[in-house]
């Protein structure tokens, strides 16, 4: 009896020390669920999803706050890969937080700029280059696309531009068969 | 000696077509009124302009550096005066605009001084390379790589076999054939550069059976060179048997793993036409400016080879060859399989242009859905599963169809070809590689703006602390010179009663009586008194002026 509690205790002693050194040793920082959400979202720091920036949404989806369908810039792409991730069924976007269009960037007329920096300080990925009474441009390949400089700008020198095609980046369309569904339908 | 050949999996046997465009030999076509070189004709990055618009240029002059390792330079392909650099509509699949330099020709194509080579031999690999890179070469079959690459082993890496690509599958082509019969003797010359360079042990020119005549001439030619290490081999005509790694498992039985080059199997392959370019620049100094392009199909009366100027465009080439613009459907760059429509008959020839195909329209069904029926994966030459493929890409699960060896595929067509339910697979495979490349780019571009934006959080952060700290430095700084300032004050204080007390002591010192009014003269005493008199009478008169004064301002 006595050697059965004794050897159960030290068994019990040796497994936890063993859990504890492990939960030491081999601790992970932060949430890496968050991390992956993240990955896939896509940085466009816009904040239509209602968060502020990709990684407060993707907390928000970690902890089950948020369905993953608020991201417009993602679209359906984002959609499908976070629920692949997440074991969730796939959601339609909810087109209460905006549609997903075409990429855009965006450009200030700099004939209008007064240089009042608002913009920069609105800018989440530090796009826009310039100083106070001085003019100021987008940096075109680091901008996300997010419209946030524009409400700002007390001149409205802001504006959208959609990126278009080049021979680089064209993609190959998927070839149209609806012409079986009609078949079908007939 | 009969080599012993192997087979590689799949294939079909097609109708060559070839003969409609081999009857006569090459005619060099006459000179456009606009010459069109687009920057970018190579895999790589696209070239950088080195003249501006207004200059005059000579054939075989740079016009375009090249930008980058994988890139390649271009040079006018005749005299004449740079008219515009600007987007034109060049050859690819998109009908897209890119950036091209436009030549006006002066009539006179008129060469830049040339500087041949004497003797290759004497010149070690990597100066041969430079000399082949600055020429502007690129693979002349139709992929484009820049050759001085695949002319590179590498350090430590014995190069067992290069092998000079004549197998020309793909029907109506005939560009390479009808060069092996018209120039066997410089295609072995240029073989013997490329060697050089390489440091190859053998070398085998390879062929179809379907071209006699040019095994033939070959044969004949390499008697005179009497070199041992050169195999000349005759390999059956089945398509594609003239892709690099299925001509290599026909010639060598050798696979070239996934992810591997030829290169690490001990192997490298050109083309037949890009020995010829190299020869050119060493004989004669010429850099690519022309090439050899097949002109072909029902819609043209006058069908046959043509050694056209790079950047001559189609439709100048269209009418040499007398093409019926009301019988034909698409103009085709390459060849039926794997040649792709180009939307406007100006695009340019461009160094990868091989064929200009006009087949007259023919109708086509339209797609069925698939049945299942597995004849595509029968002839697939890379043993992919191309049902699965077709099922992944329509669904665009990219992740499932990369796991079904998306990027294994060649794109040779022979799935689309034998499908009874004639879905056009390749290009729903074509479709979800350039998707898979979109969604790479935007990773990427979202990787960086992730790296920016937490950039930007943590440069926020770090400001609001520097405030803070400031404002809390500041603080104290106040505090302490306050606490000082009490303390001297007071020091002050009697610093300036010290003073005013050394001044009071002073001037009570000072209140003495003045010592030059005792012992004066009689006449200073009476001068004294006449001044007292005039100052008391002076004052007297100030008074009684001023009080009406002071009255009259009330």
């Amino acid at each position: 009896m006595i050697t059965a509690i004794l050897t159960l205790t030290l068994l019990a002693v040796i497994f936890g020390l063993i859990l504890g050194f492990a939960a030491i040793r081999f601790k992970v920082e932060g949430d890496p669920i968050v991390e992956k959400i993240n990955a896939i979202l896509p940085q466009t720091q816009c904040g239509q999803c209602t968060y502020p920036g990709c990684r407060p949404y993707a907390e928000a989806i970690a902890n089950g706050e948020a369905p993953i369908n608020q991201c417009p810039p993602g679209g359906e792409q984002v959609i499908h890969s976070l629920a692949d991730l997440l074991g969730v069924e796939v959601l339609e976007l909810n087109e209460a937080h905006g549609e997903h269009g075409g990429k855009t960037v965006v450009e200030i007329d700099e004939q209008v700029c007064i240089g009042c920096t608002l913009c920069i300080q609105a800018c989440p990925v530090d796009a826009i280059l310039g100083a106070a009474k001085q003019m100021h441009t987008v940096i075109r390949d680091e901008c996300t696309g997010c419209d946030l400089c524009i409400p700002p700008c007390p001149v409205d020198c802001i504006h959208i531009i959609p990126l278009e095609d080049d021979i680089g980046t064209w993609r190959w369309s998927l070839p149209m068969d609806n012409v079986i569904i009609r078949d079908k339908a007939s | 000696m009969k080599k012993r050949l192997h087979h590689f999996f799949g294939g079909l046997q097609l109708q060559g077509h070839k003969s409609i465009s081999m009857a006569e030999p090459v005619l060099t076509a006459t000179l456009p009124d606009e010459i069109v070189l687009p920057l970018r004709q190579h895999i790589g990055k696209a070239a950088e302009p080195i003249v501006q618009t207004g200059d005059h240029v000579l054939k075989g002059q740079a016009i375009a550096k090249a930008t980058d390792y994988v890139s390649a330079p271009i040079h006018a392909t005749t005299s004449g005066e740079i008219t515009a650099i600007e987007a034109r509509p060049i050859p690819h699949p998109s009908g897209l605009s890119d950036t091209c330099i436009v030549i006006k020709p002066d009539g006179k194509d008129e060469w830049t001084t040339l500087q041949p080579v004497d003797d290759y031999r004497q010149l070690d690999p990597s100066a041969l390379r430079n000399i082949i890179r600055d020429a502007g070469i690129v693979g002349l079959g139709g992929a484009g790589f820049p050759s001085f690459i695949k002319l590179n082993p590498g350090p430590n890496r014995q190069v067992e076999t290069l092998i000079l690509n004549g197998a020309e599958c793909e029907p109506y082509i005939s560009c390479d054939a009808i060069l092996m019969q018209e120039q066997p003797r410089r295609i072995i010359e240029g073989l013997l550069i490329m060697r050089h360079a390489l440091k190859a042990e053998q070398c085998i020119i390879a062929l179809e059976d379907n071209n006699k005549v040019a095994l033939t001439l070959l044969k004949n030619s390499l008697l005179e060179h009497e070199s041992d290490f050169i195999q000349i081999v005759q390999i059956p005509t089945i398509y594609p048997t003239g892709g690099e790694k299925q001509l290599i498992k026909v010639l060598t039985g050798k696979e070239i793993p996934q992810h591997k080059l030829p290169i690490d199997s001990g192997i490298v392959c050109h083309n037949v036409a890009t020995a010829i370019a190299i020869l050119d620049i060493f004989e004669s100094g010429k850099p690519l400016v022309e090439r050899i392009v097949t002109l072909t199909g029902k819609t043209m009366s006058a069908p046959r080879n043509y050694k056209v100027a790079i950047g001559t465009p189609f439709s100048h080439m269209l009418n040499l060859a007398q093409w019926n613009k009301s019988l034909t459907g698409p103009v085709i760059m390459g060849g039926p399989m794997m040649g792709f429509e180009v939307k406007s008959p100006d695009v340019p020839v461009i160094k990868t242009t091989n064929c200009i195909l006009a087949l007259p329209e023919k109708k086509t069904s339209p797609a069925m859905p698939c049945i299942r029926c597995g004849q595509c994966a029968t002839v697939c030459p890379a043993q992919l599963l191309p049902q699965q493929l077709y099922w992944q890409a329509r669904a665009k699960d990219f992740d499932r169809v990369q796991d079904y060896n998306l990027f294994d595929c060649i794109e040779c067509g022979c799935c689309a070809f034998v499908c009874p339910s004639k879905i056009p697979l390749v290009q729903y495979y074509r479709f979800a590689k350039t998707e898979i490349w979109a969604l790479e780019r935007d990773k990427q571009k979202s990787d960086i703006a992730r790296e920016r934006h937490e950039f930007r959080e943590f440069r926020l952060e770090r400001k609001k602390k520097e405030d803070e700290q400031r404002k809390l430095r500041k603080k104290a700084m106040l505090k302490k010179t306050q606490s000082k300032e009490d303390s001297d004050t007071s020091a002050k204080q009697a610093a300036i009663d010290a003073a005013i007390e050394r001044v009071k002591a002073k001037r009570e010192s000072q209140a003495s009586v003045a010592k030059n009014t005792s012992n004066l003269t009689e006449s200073q005493q009476e001068a004294i008194a006449a001044v007292e008199l005039r100052r008391q009478h002076l004052l007297e008169k100030s008074t009684s002026d001023t009080t009406p004064a002071k009255e009259s301002n009330k």
